[in-house]
């Protein structure tokens, strides 16, 4: 036990580098903010150009979609990195997480929007321009308002699973939390910073996933 | 930037030659990453599912604890401890047998929501009518509620088989050698992006079919609301 | 040209497909008039009515609104449908909203009424269907009749022209049609012009003006109540009426 304990929870290693783990820390939860966010704006956006039915655009929608979700994200991540300098996009390790990582929450969340959107029912459509509102107004004030609710369990549960991919960037050298936690490592030969790191973890998804199991049920209970 | 460099770069069929059979090994061990990892996550979550229908109180709380901790941690901090942490323990375990152990506890937590769902879905007048027939509870649970609790949750099921499939690309970081790793040892023998390229096409081709599929279902699951 | 008429169909036709739905309807409907439509279903009643404010494009023919057309090129479709209500099968109450909520917000959004205005209004409709007290009601707090006078109020609530009724009372438990034709009963009282597709007999013989009876995309025979009812001059008419009054 104390063998496991000096390898795993090394007080002494761990108060050494929890400044560089918080570090760290907050390089994920700013990664992890930005993709949140803007997945989660174009994957609405994806899904309202694709309400609009033209023919053209919503192939280029779902062929966009479903690459992305049937790529890796870990083989997106290694393609934008590696590949895009070679076109001459030279972006950081944190963009390309960023802007990759995000592409694939906006995917799934397209998706789901749109999943919400063709479940809301016709005659909805029908009484909203029955009362003159045009076809955007109808949308915005009567179908995704009722989708949105729809969606928000799946979208919730498939955010935070994403947004945990976060951890990947390590792959292509952002200085996250378990790039920094896997240095602190070789450096101390020892397992504590590692431990550390998945404290921070814990920190930010646990209360995230127990808010998506209270989601699940209050959303569930409703109908 | 012109035509042949980006050739050289995206479009290398002479090192597609050169490096195929090092990409092939490693599409075989995706394939047979899969085909372990994702019976063993399912059935470990079956497993998880129906301890937890018996409603035994402090069980039920070790359960949420275990799901919702390995839904928390990312699999790559998952299998990066085990990898790393077990060696430095004195436990010596190969690379494959990490990823096994990290994606086995990984899917299971979410096989095992998934089929909780399931069961929770079912009506407890199945359960009693099997009961009154004489099956004990665990026939009436094979026999009776998990076949259609499973079937109720098919979408999600299908959908998390998907993940595990993309999530094995994880393992190339400590160098197990599957599609991904492969193709990244082989970009750096022929110094041209085209093997990540042919990996992607090769994931693409294989796990296409699936998305479309789950675009289906997933519709028509959202609509019967 | 308007001749003072509200409604106005000219030889409409609707194809689905291959099958023809409605094959040259010609309808008019005269202020304060209430039009009953009959049939059979599939007998393109419905689709007629849906035409009617372009919920259905019609494949040729017209429709006009108080003598303009509707169906041509140009027409702002969004500012024409505020003077034509409507009213559903299935309600169609948006139930991510309370009952004022469903009234107040074409008011709002197309008449760019301010909010205390709109409620105002609202209120007034609700008031009109005597369910003002269930204002901050959800649709899935009411009862199907609730639900389909709450819909009556989100049309009258935009003071249309005309009202198209698509059969009001079908979804509805039987206990709880009473109360919807009630309101329709008064709104007709009130001068309403109405339109109404149904199978509510009763209600044709004692608030119709006239009756029209279609059948297979056609319209067979009208006139009044008592012409239609009592003095049936086609077969068709009569082996419909038949099979509706048996039971």
């Amino acid at each position: 036990m104390d063998a496991f304990a000096a390898q795993f929870l090394d007080l002494e290693v761990m108060q050494r580098y929890l400044p560089d783990i918080i570090d760290g820390l907050w390089v994920t939860i700013a990664l992890a903010l930005l993709v949140i966010v803007t997945g989660l704006v174009l994957g609405l956006a994806l899904a309202v150009i694709r309400a609009f039915q033209i023919r053209v655009i919503n192939l280029a929608i779902v062929g966009f979609v479903d690459v992305f979700r049937a790529l890796p994200p870990l083989v997106i991540l290694v393609i934008f990195y590696f590949a895009l300098p070679i076109i001459g996009l030279t972006w950081s390790g944190f963009v390309c997480a960023w802007v990759a990582l995000s592409l694939v929450l906006a995917s799934f969340a397209e998706e789901i929007y749109w999943a919400g959107i063709t479940s809301v029912h016709k005659g909805q459509w029908e009484a909203s321009r029955s009362t003159g509102l045009s076809f955007v107004e109808t949308l915005f004030y009567v179908v995704l308002p009722q989708a949105v609710r729809l969606t928000i369990p799946p979208l919730t549960n498939r955010t935070i699973a994403i947004t945990k991919n976060t951890a990947l960037a390590s792959v292509i050298a952002v200085q996250e939390m378990l790039t920094v936690a896997q240095t602190s490592l070789a450096y101390a030969a020892n397992t504590s910073p590692l431990t550390m790191a998945a404290i921070g973890y814990l920190l930010i998804f646990l209360p995230l996933v127990i808010l998506s199991r209270w989601i699940e049920r209050k959303f569930a209970w409703k109908h | 930037m012109d035509w042949e460099t980006l050739r050289f770069s995206f479009l290398n069929y002479e090192s597609i030659a050169e490096v195929y059979p090092l990409l092939l090994r490693g599409f075989w061990m995706t394939i047979k990453l899969c085909l372990l990892v994702g019976p063993l996550g399912f059935i470990a979550g079956m497993v998880l599912a129906t301890i937890f229908s018996f409603h035994i109180r402090w069980l039920n709380w070790v359960l949420i604890a275990y799901v919702d901790f390995f839904r928390s941690i990312p699999p790559l901090v998952l299998l990066i401890y085990i990898n790393y942490g077990l060696p430095m323990f004195g436990l010596d375990v190969p690379a494959f047998v990490a990823v096994l152990i990290a994606f086995t506890l990984n899917s299971s937590s979410y096989y095992g929501e998934i089929v909780r769902a399931g069961i929770e879905s079912i009506q407890a007048g199945q359960m009693e009518a099997a009961r009154s027939t004489g099956l004990n509870r665990t026939q009436a649970m094979i026999y009776v509620v998990l076949p259609q609790a499973l079937r109720n949750v098919a979408p999600d099921l299908i959908s998390n088989t998907l993940e595990l499939i993309k999530a094995t690309s994880i393992a190339s970081v400590v160098a197990l050698p599957e599609l991904l790793r492969m193709a990244r040892v082989s970009q750096e023998l022929v110094f041209n992006a085209t093997p990540l390229l042919v990996a992607a096409a090769i994931y693409l081709v294989m796990l296409w079919p699936i998305v479309r599929l789950l675009s289906r279902l997933e519709r028509r699951m959202m609509s019967s609301h | 040209m308007s001749n003072g008429n509200v409604v106005e169909v000219v030889d409409l036709h609707k194809s689905f497909g291959d099958l023809e739905v409605l094959k040259g309807v010609n309808v008019t409907v005269a202020p304060q008039e209430l039009v009953f439509v009959i049939g059979p279903s599939g007998s393109g009643k419905s689709t007629m009515l849906r035409c009617c404010n372009l919920l259905e494009q019609p494949t040729s023919g017209s429709v006009l609104i108080h003598g303009q057309d509707i169906t041509v090129a140009g027409v702002d479709i969004n500012r024409i449908r505020t003077h034509i209500g409507m009213v559903f099968q299935s309600f169609n109450l948006y139930p991510h909203m309370t009952a004022i909520g469903n009234v107040a917000l074409a008011l709002r959004k197309v008449k760019k009424m301010q909010r205390g205005e709109a409620e105002d209004r609202a209120h007034q409709a609700l008031r009109r269907v005597g369910l003002d007290e269930k204002a901050l009601s959800h649709p899935n707090e009411l009862s199907g009749g609730q639900q389909q006078r709450v819909a009556i109020a989100r049309a009258i609530a935009m003071e249309p022209d005309v009202i198209l009724f698509d059969e009001p009372t079908s979804a509805l438990d039987p206990e709880l049609v009473g109360s919807v034709l009630a309101v329709m009963h008064s709104l007709r009282d009130d001068g309403m012009t109405m339109v109404v597709v149904s199978h509510e007999m009763r209600f044709a013989q004692d608030a119709a003006d006239r009756v029209l009876f279609m059948d297979e995309g056609e319209i067979v025979e009208r006139g009044t109540p008592d012409e239609i009812f009592k003095n049936t001059q086609h077969a068709r008419t009569r082996e419909f009426l038949a099979r509706v009054t048996d039971h």
